[in-house]
């Protein structure tokens, strides 16, 4: 089915894009996909209580205070209540990252956090306590705008960039070429978003689970028959930080629901 | 593993009807799965839901594999006194969850 989608859009694309370059989406146009969801799956989000990715949220909640690693430290020893400490950070990362000398992502920052400062083993991407962290982390910025701001992230933008506009996969197409240039139109059944990342970790029905950006972002570039990102590769962050930056100023919706 | 979500109002009118909700977190490994090296992967589900108030069943399910992963119920009911409900999932592989919320009927 998937490669049927994928071979769709490269006839769809070829029909209606033509040779013609990407421009951004300006400004005042972009929209979450939320906008798009049919109606249950906008009750199912707007729901807490029939909202799946809750039960990752409550995960995480119990995460934060449970000690972890040789140091035996759980995160709220630090950083306290997250409603407070927490407010506001899942909106502005990817963000730099002094050490690596570049941006990490949200994920990673935990990780980090996790190393350095509980001496605990990293958490494996994907994995149900990651997810779980993560969108507890990511739901104290709820009804906040998406920040990227940092000039030192300049360059790692710009190579998001160009990665978001590279044609990869045997199909041969950018990230572009269907959310920059064919937004609002259809991909067989489906509508083609923009792509805004407003509510990851998302629950995606499809999925039947919660899952990240990264984790979306494979899937794409399987449908176009590419060799995905590792989890946590360079590529994968710039991408995140660019369409966060692509997003700047949409509300953050963590955590989302998704078709 | 995540409780359950259960979202019912705290104070309800006598006999007017109000709404139930329940979530729970669960993968509902269907059965008919197999893994790339073949082998099938065993069935995991939850099979029985009831909510109870006061004591006396006031709602039931039997839940089959076609259901999607993390159960979602949401059903009516009335009230002519305040009580507690009380919710239980049973499942595969001894799996077995309950909630209790109270109303206040007014």
């Amino acid at each position: 089915m998937k490669r049927f989608h994928a071979l769709m859009c490269a006839v769809v694309l070829a029909a209606v894009a033509g040779p013609a370059g990407s421009a951004d989406i300006p400004l005042d146009q972009r929209r979450s996909g939320y906008a798009d969801l049919g109606r249950d799956t906008k009750a199912m989000q707007d729901d807490d209580t029939s909202n799946p990715a809750s039960l990752g949220v409550q995960d995480g909640e119990a995460l934060w205070s449970q000690k972890a690693g040789t140091a035996g430290k759980a995160c709220a020893e630090c950083h306290g209540d997250a409603a407070a400490s927490m407010k506001g950070v899942a909106a502005r990362y990817p963000a730099f990252s002094p050490a690596r000398k570049g941006p990490i992502d949200l994920e990673q920052r935990i990780n980090l956090c996790r190393t350095e400062n509980q001496k605990a083993e990293p958490l494996a991407f994907e994995s149900r306590e990651l997810l779980a962290l993560t969108a507890y982390i990511g739901r104290q910025s709820r009804g906040m705008p998406i920040v990227q701001s940092d000039a030192r992230l300049t360059s790692a933008i710009d190579a998001g960039r160009k990665l978001f506009t590279q044609r990869i996969g045997q199909i041969s197409l950018s990230c572009a070429q269907c959310h920059d240039d064919n937004w609002g139109k259809q991909l067989a059944s489906s509508l083609v978003p923009q792509g805004h990342p407003t509510g990851y970790p998302i629950y995606r029905l499809e999925w039947q689970s919660l899952g990240s950006l990264q984790r979306r972002l494979r899937n794409c570039m399987i449908g176009m028959r590419a060799e995905p990102y590792a989890y946590g590769a360079p590529e994968s962050v710039e991408l995140e930080l660019y369409l966060m930056w692509r997003a700047r100023g949409l509300t953050v919706e963590t955590p989302g629901v998704r078709p | 593993m995540a409780r359950p979500l259960v979202n019912v109002p705290a104070k309800v009118k006598r006999g007017q009807a109000f709404e139930i909700k329940t979530l729970i977190s669960h993968i509902m490994e269907t059965g008919f799965r197999y893994t790339t090296t073949g082998e099938r992967i065993p069935r995991d589900i939850i099979t029985f839901f009831s909510c109870s108030y006061n004591g006396e069943e006031i709602f039931r399910a039997d839940l089959y594999p076609a259901i999607s992963a993390n159960p979602f119920f949401t059903f009516f009911t009335t009230a002519t006194e305040s009580g507690t409900l009380e919710f239980k999932w049973t499942g595969d592989n001894g799996f077995a969850e309950t909630a209790t919320a109270k109303i206040t009927v007014e």
